[in-house]
């Protein structure tokens, strides 16, 4: 994983839950690629179309709230978004997003310096350079950044057990 | 230091003395259960990605059929043959039609002291016999599956210390409503919930596992109750006997403490499109409603179907209004039949459907269109939850929801007397 990296923004409220994220009703199609164009459709039927892949989502406080359906994480990833931005989620949100290898950074200030559209610099676990500002963002434990790095939890441990 | 009791039970399941808020433990699971939410997800996963794969303990495994049986379409019927194959296969411990999956957890394994992943966020429901049940996804599941064990962040504990008894007409799911509502949908995120004091033994172990179950709605990890004579009744009713028995100590560190007269709660309802978004019942009164729905794992209960029949009893669902009846186990669903409950609901005019996730989650029968608005007994009203993204669900008590039915818009029980 590279450590710094350019991606547009797109900008999403607070509580983002999984039945927003990917809807009940597309859980069973047989692969993610197939659910990605329903990514978000209750709140914003138009964006899945438009995001890009290496785009990030800056979003509100308890993104992911809601049930522990792994395919959240895993059309945030089909998609192709480089990174989330948000003020805090929730908890079985955040353990899947890592486990399949999608970056997750907790920021409460970002929110107000940016707009969507923008394109932000992102150095992870140190800053993010938005319209001239900048901001100080936390490292993941060492732990969880070799999972990251990875791209996930099952890869993680592939590499560990020497099978890849 | 004192020790909680989510920090007492994940010592005892990590194999340490003692351990705090902020560790990180490396425990072994006393049971892992998975539905057919993702189920299908792990095996490809086992199959595919792991080289020569095996099942640590498959007598710790329990696989629940319970969010689209019998089966919709022949994917849904797919993914269920797969569950099926592989549990077979496996030797695992496999359900289908037996009830919603927190439901037959409570019935046939759940006990006090355990420490039990689900693949399934209201797996925070077994906390009711002082077990600290989780929720997680698939890819955690299948580390625990193979490896019998998984990593914890030791969790905060809120508690929640209840005096008193609920008034008449007023239900657990008013009061954890209640709760979500002024601690918030985040308030407890990665917390314990933990329920203590003289309050407590005035809720049934039904009322125990409603509480419990919502309380992923405030982003906890888990809910914790004391196990007393009530808990151990039940257990014993069900043949089972404790893992071990712990409450917090006296000393122990508590993030927050709340105090609740349980007199002071009122019949509440949340609103579309968040749980914490609640407001007295009396508030919403005259919404009109599409269909109503009495069941899930927070309120399909025994208990809950008799609040039902009692107001709905020689009444009549409302012209052009779909009321559906869901009892979360063939165990409920066979007790209904005994006590005469479910002649009741079809001779109101309901849908008495079998033991499913049903409207709850949005993809089995009953599902509402665009426009539509559903009261429920079920676990969210996250916006689209129920079927059209663009529909409505509310949230209230067996009692609401049923007297709701009978009148097309939103009721409470007491206007009917």
């Amino acid at each position: 994983m590279s450590d710094k990296f350019n991606g547009k923004v797109w900008v999403l409220g607070d509580d983002i839950d999984t039945d927003i994220i990917l809807p009940t009703e597309y859980l069973a199609l047989k692969t993610v690629d197939d659910m990605k164009p329903y990514a978000f459709s209750p709140l914003r039927p138009e964006l899945a179309a438009k995001i890009n892949p290496g785009d990030i989502i800056v979003a509100g406080k308890n993104f992911g709230c809601g049930s522990s359906r792994e395919q959240a994480p895993e059309v945030v990833k089909a998609l192709g978004i480089r990174c989330i931005i948000a003020k805090s989620y929730a908890r079985i949100f955040f353990r899947n997003a890592i486990n399949n290898g999608v970056l997750l950074i907790e920021n409460d200030k970002i929110q107000d310096l940016v707009k969507e559209g923008d394109d932000i610099e992102v150095t992870v676990g140190e800053k993010i350079s938005a319209n001239g500002n900048d901001v100080s963002i936390n490292s993941l434990p060492d732990n969880l950044v070799e999972i990251l790095n990875a791209g996930g939890l099952v890869k993680a441990m592939r590499k560990r057990n020497g099978l890849d | 230091m004192g020790m909680t009791m989510a920090e007492k039970i994940i010592a005892m399941a990590a194999g340490v003395k003692e351990t705090k808020a902020g560790d990180i433990q490396t425990v072994t699971l006393d049971y892992m259960m998975s539905n057919d939410g993702t189920t299908h997800l792990t095996i490809d996963m086992y199959n595919n990605d792991l080289k020569n794969p095996h099942i640590n303990d498959p007598s710790k495994l329990v696989w629940i059929v319970d969010h689209n049986i019998p089966a919709d379409s022949p994917k849904t019927a797919a993914s269920h043959k797969k569950m099926r194959d592989f549990a077979r296969e496996n030797n695992i411990d496999f359900y289908e039609g037996e009830g919603v999956c927190h439901q037959v957890m409570m019935e046939k394994y759940v006990c006090p002291g355990q420490l039990i992943f689900g693949a399934d966020s209201h797996t925070c429901a077994y906390g009711a016999l002082g077990a600290f049940g989780t929720g997680v996804g698939c890819t955690d599941y299948l580390y625990a599956m193979v490896t019998g064990t998984s990593w914890l962040l030791v969790p905060e504990t809120i508690r929640f210390n209840l005096h008193g008894a609920l008034k008449e007409g007023v239900y657990a799911r008013d009061l954890i409503l209640t709760i979500i509502g002024k601690i918030s949908a985040n308030g407890a995120n990665y917390k314990v919930m933990e329920f203590a004091g003289d309050g407590l033994k005035s809720l049934s172990v039904s009322d125990r596992i409603s509480v419990c179950n919502l309380c992923v709605e405030a982003g906890a990890k888990t809910a914790l109750m004391e196990v007393d004579d009530i808990a151990m009744d039940y257990l014993k009713s069900h043949g089972r006997s404790p893992k071990a028995l712990f409450k917090s100590d006296d000393d122990a560190i508590f993030s927050e403490v709340y105090d609740i007269d349980l007199s002071e709660i009122e019949p509440i309802v949340a609103k579309p499109h968040f749980v914490d978004n609640v407001v007295p019942a009396k508030e919403s009164l005259g919404v009109k409603i599409d269909e109503a729905f009495l069941g899930s794992c927070n309120n399909g209960r025994i208990e809950d179907l008799r609040v039902g029949a009692q107001i709905i009893k020689g009444k009549h669902v409302a012209d052009k209004v779909r009321f559906l009846v869901v009892p979360a186990s063939r165990e409920i669903y066979n007790q209904a039949m005994e006590e005469g409950l479910l002649s009741i609901f079809l001779e109101a005019g309901a849908i008495v459907m079998n033991p499913n996730c049903s409207v709850c989650w949005g993809s089995c029968q009953g599902v509402i269109g665009e426009g539509e608005t559903l009261i429920s007994t079920g676990t969210r009203n996250f916006k689209g939850r129920a079927g059209h993204k663009d529909s409505f669900v509310y949230l209230a008590s067996a009692a609401t929801v049923t007297a709701s039915a009978i009148t097309g818009e939103i009721t409470t029980a007491d206007m009917l007397k």
